[in-house]
């Protein structure tokens, strides 16, 4: 904000400082326009419109909304600069949910890191292990073997299907479909409920680690998984019927923050609000890791980037990944579930009580964790929400000198102010739900 | 100069001594990755030239501080400074990454902002200035985005303290 001028005094009163919305009239034009267009740069056409909508300060009125509001998906802030029920102008405030994370992972050994970063997106939890994880093994220049890249495969599509039923919960929920957001929390538990099998929480993992993987799949995997296969095409069916076949559902989402995809690039926005303008990117198959590059499925792309495509993408993205789950099952190999280097991983529990050299390595790894070579690497995947990036810089101990994560909802909040321009305050609900920020991760 | 296939392709056999370059800045490789470290002067006008060849997206900006790590590999001539800003970019249509490491000396701790290029990095300057102090000039609205407005400091450089809260349990003295 420019600090030339003085603010009123309603501006002054607040304890936020220049956190707030500064009133329309002291802003220098330029900077008015550049929020009007949220961050974008206005073409011509767009600065001469803009200029004719200014209107008297007396007119607008400035909300609050969150952050303890149910629709804001956790404790996200927006202000609202309101003319009648118009939203003129929106800024989102973060950084109710701050807790250090990444200091953290610094005080944290590589060993102990994911059960830190696992807490960053609690709805996708498996995605930053492995972000995390593959960071980790660049930096150590470690293969994981087969069983492992397909374990985990299986189990990131796993959660994503939960991650994308969770968005259909809410989604459903903030729109007012209550009965939706019941059959998403229901078939997301039965997800969950595998996820629970293989690795014994229902979030909040720690399963994908530096190596490999935490354990080995139970017996009955198979089960788990054919059991969820089954039940899932015939529910989705149900919320086709639900929601699609709806008229105020699609009444209400159609046409609704719409972006393009030049204005996606331009602000960094990755995930299913890119692809909902059309642009066909995805990491999995742009960019393949794990062994995605082995696997067949689409990438779904929406044409319009309004929020009912960015709906109807997850929804797509769920019948694909039960197509990746379904060769996950068949092409799943044997072999060990985590790299046999007894300088990463502790050795097999059984060697300990026959072997001193294990039971030191075992001690070793658990008491001071392993070292990492010098170096620094960023690592991307594709999870539900966008680019997940993990970046490392490691000074040669056994703690990361510095790690990072690029979380996809973080950047992808910056497209609220965008969306939300010239919108009713009825649509900014569901503008926030199609954006399916988790602000565990946005502010970590 | 846009073509990256042919300019690291012909890079793969550099002459001894002689410092690879890619877009006219020093390239180094880390684990398989591209790398290039601009100079804080060089950095504005690199970030046209990248955005021009492609590279329309900045995925990640962060800063890391390297006040009690020395073993980090700089390519000769890049004087090693106190705050590195590491800058992601990608480029969907070769399907190629870049990473730009540009160091900030601690006295003068600012940098020209991307914001006008790539109006995406807002937020992540901004959290890079919330935590580290660096500046970036041109930034429309440099102020503190997850800690408190309030707040003194800048909790991830490395002189920071990281700060105990004594937790009380059923009354016990807290003894750390």
């Amino acid at each position: 904000m420019t600090a030339t001028h003085e603010l009123p005094t309603n501006v002054n009163q607040t304890s936020e400082g220049g956190q707030e919305l500064t009133s329309a009239d002291v802003i220098a034009a330029g900077e008015r326009l550049r929020e009007l267009g949220a961050v974008l740069r206005l073409s011509e056409n767009d600065a001469i419109l803009a200029e004719r909508e200014q209107v008297p300060d007396d007119e607008t009125m400035i909300i609050n909304m969150g952050p303890q509001h149910p629709s804001t998906h956790g404790v996200l802030r927006l202000m609202l600069e309101l003319q009648g029920e118009t939203v003129l102008r929106c800024k989102p405030i973060i950084g109710y949910l701050h807790t250090g994370m990444e200091r953290t992972g610094e005080e944290l050994s590589y060993l102990q890191g994911p059960t830190n970063v696992t807490r960053m997106d609690y709805a996708a939890p498996l995605f930053t292990e492995l972000a995390f994880s593959l960071t980790v093994e660049k930096l150590l220049d470690i293969e994981v073997p087969e069983r492992a890249i397909w374990i985990r495969m299986l189990m990131t599509e796993m959660n994503r299907i939960s991650s994308h039923l969770l968005f259909m919960a809410t989604n459903g929920m903030d729109l007012g479909a209550v009965s939706m957001m019941l059959y998403g929390w229901r078939e997301r538990e039965e997800a969950l409920r595998f996820l629970q099998e293989v690795t014994g929480l229902r979030m909040n993992h720690n399963y994908i680690r530096p190596g490999g993987v935490a354990a080995d799949l139970p017996d009955g995997w198979r089960d788990g998984v054919l059991r969820l296969l089954d039940m899932l095409p015939g529910r989705l069916a149900e919320y086709d019927t639900l929601l699609n076949q709806q008229p105020i559902f699609r009444e209400r989402l159609q046409g609704v923050g719409a972006i393009n995809a030049d204005e996606c690039l331009a602000l960094g926005v990755t995930g299913p609000i890119l692809r909902s303008t059309g642009y066909d990117w995805d990491l999995r198959r742009d960019m393949p890791y794990l062994a995605f590059d082995q696997v067949d499925f689409d990438v779904v792309v929406g044409s319009y980037g309004d929020c009912f495509d960015r709906y109807a993408i997850r929804l797509a993205e769920i019948h694909e990944s039960m197509k990746i789950v379904r060769q996950c099952l068949e092409k799943m190999p044997k072999g060990d579930y985590r790299i046999q280097d007894k300088k990463v991983t502790p050795p097999p529990r059984a060697r300990i009580d026959e072997s001193m050299e294990a039971l030191i390595h075992h001690f070793k790894i658990f008491t001071e964790g392993f070292k990492v070579p010098e170096g620094e690497a960023y690592v991307a995947i594709e999870s539900p929400r966008g680019e997940l990036g993990c970046y490392i810089v490691s000074d040669g101990s056994s703690n990361p000198y510095r790690m990072h994560v690029r979380a996809p909802s973080f950047v992808n909040l910056q497209t609220l102010p965008h969306l939300m321009h010239g919108s009713l305050v009825a649509d900014a609900v569901a503008i926030i739900s199609s954006v399916d920020p988790i602000l565990g991760e946005v502010d970590r | 100069m846009t073509d990256i296939d042919a300019e690291s392709g012909a890079a793969d056999t550099p002459p001894e001594n002689v410092p690879e370059t890619l877009f006219d800045t020093l390239l180094t490789r880390s684990h398989e990755q591209l790398v290039l470290h601009p100079t804080r002067e060089s950095y504005p006008g690199l970030l046209a030239t990248l955005h021009a060849a492609g590279y329309h997206s900045v995925v990640d900006l962060c800063g890391v501080d390297y006040l009690t790590n020395d073993s980090r590999q700089l390519p000769a001539g890049i004087e090693p400074e106190r705050f590195e800003v590491v800058v992601n970019l990608i480029n969907h249509r070769e399907r190629a990454r870049l990473r730009l490491r540009v160091q900030v000396p601690e006295t003068d701790a600012v940098l020209p902002s991307a914001f006008n290029l790539y109006p995406g990095t807002e937020a992540m300057e901004r959290e890079t200035f919330d935590m580290f102090g660096i500046s970036f000039d041109g930034h429309p609205d440099l102020t503190r985005i997850l800690m408190p407005e309030d707040w003194i400091g800048h909790p991830l450089r490395k002189d920071y303290d990281v700060g105990r809260i004594p937790v009380q349990f059923k009354g016990a003295p807290a003894n750390r």
